[in-house]
């Protein structure tokens, strides 16, 4: 009978362990190396983040030094100051946002639009306070503040590089290139649109 | 004694297994690398896509500027727009006989070296690109990720028009425009092929 109780505690013990679950690692990528790399490794690995981020530094590059210099410090700024707002917030959208971001920039890169210093300004702050806020709504729950500053250094230096060497881009055809990636890049973003409205 | 303990370890064993969790990674993104892999085998996993689409490659370098750039930029964007169509379950018909007609049409353009107006080869291309792009579009497998899966079938069909464009940069020389005419002719008779398949 002694016997029997022993087993009864234990497995019950068994079952209670096995009914435990497990983290709900909600929308962020964990590296295990803290919440610095874990908000790096969430923008590298995550393309409705990475994608506009990359398309705007593209556009940047199209439109020159000047324009690059602006993407390169505004955008993580902003991205910084939207994700501090969208930590204090817990906002969600059935509508993929980021859709936006990739039909506007890729349609820009595409078009090769000419754009004024202060337009190129507000778009910069704009995609930044956008992609920022989702970016803190979704930290609210994993890395947290470290999280975003990891992000935004990393989108420093991803802005640096591409618009750098789009900037540096001297023939043609490679600015044809550029073209072609934006509007691979509208193609994905209405496909997004798509996959939301199946 | 006995049978009351192997009683109990069978209902225990039972009660155990049904209370197996998975682990609860709610939220979390899933299917990337099938949605990515997807993506990047659908437009070359169909003869009659990859012939269409470097067609459409030889056709622009036949073309030269501003063609040859503007068909690039151009064919993507419309292909999602027929991806788009497919997913928001707009039905367009006969998708297999337009695909089949396009590699027939855009081999015949290549065959005969046609010199449409600009507007004109951007509304062929495009016409044929909706058909194209509602097939890949509405393909997902189960479980896979939509965005990486669009991405991927994006860069893959970009990279079968920019092989095309590349192989018909031979159009410089007398025997490379021969050889890309030839070409033409093997896809317009593929594309025959295709139709008859997609009647029969």
């Amino acid at each position: 009978m002694r016997e029997i109780s022993i087993i009864r505690i234990s497995s019950f013990l068994t079952v209670a362990s096995l009914i435990l679950p497990g983290p709900a690692s909600a929308h962020l990528v964990t590296t295990g190396m803290g919440p610095v790399y874990d908000g790096i490794g969430h923008l590298l690995l995550t393309p409705e983040d990475l994608v506009p981020a990359l398309a705007l530094a593209l556009f940047a590059g199209l439109r020159g030094a000047v324009a690059g210099r602006r993407a390169m410090f505004l955008l993580p700024l902003a991205w910084i100051m939207g994700g501090v707002v969208g930590s204090k917030l817990n906002v969600t959208s059935a509508f993929p946002i980021p859709a936006l971001s990739f039909l506007l920039l890729g349609g820009l890169i595409a078009a090769d639009l000419y754009m004024p210093a202060a337009a190129f300004t507000l778009l910069s702050i704009l995609v930044g306070l956008v992609h920022g806020f989702l970016n803190g709504v979704a930290l609210n729950e994993g890395a947290g503040l470290l999280g975003l500053i990891g992000i935004t250094t990393m989108l420093f230096i991803l802005v640096t590089l591409v618009s750098a060497s789009v900037v540096s881009l001297k023939r043609p055809w490679t600015r044809v290139a550029v073209r072609v990636a934006g509007s691979w890049i509208v193609a994905t973003g209405m496909l997004m649109i798509g996959w939301a409205m199946r | 004694m006995k049978g009351e303990k192997k009683r109990f370890f069978q209902i225990f064993l039972v009660w155990t297994l049904l209370f197996c969790p998975v682990t609860a990674f709610a939220h979390v993104k899933g299917g990337e690398v099938i949605g990515l892999i997807s993506g990047l085998k659908h437009p070359i996993s169909g003869l009659d896509h990859v012939l269409a689409m470097i067609a459409v490659g030889l056709w622009g370098a036949q073309l030269g500027p501003p063609a040859i750039w503007l068909l690039p930029v151009t064919l993507p964007m419309v292909m999602a727009l027929g991806g788009m169509l497919g997913l928001m379950g707009v039905p367009v018909p006969s998708i297999e006989i337009a695909i089949a007609v396009s590699a027939m049409v855009l081999g015949v353009m290549v065959l005969i070296e046609a010199r449409p107006k600009l507007w004109l080869a951007v509304l062929i291309v495009a016409s044929y690109a909706i058909y194209h792009g509602y097939a890949h579009g509405t393909e997902l497998p189960p479980g896979g990720n939509g965005l990486l899966y669009s991405i991927g079938f994006v860069m893959m069909t970009g990279t079968l028009h920019a092989t095309g464009i590349l192989i018909g940069l031979i159009h410089r020389w007398l025997a490379g425009r021969m050889a890309l005419r030839l070409a033409g002719a093997c896809i317009a008779m593929a594309g025959v092929m295709f139709l008859w398949r997609a009647i029969l």
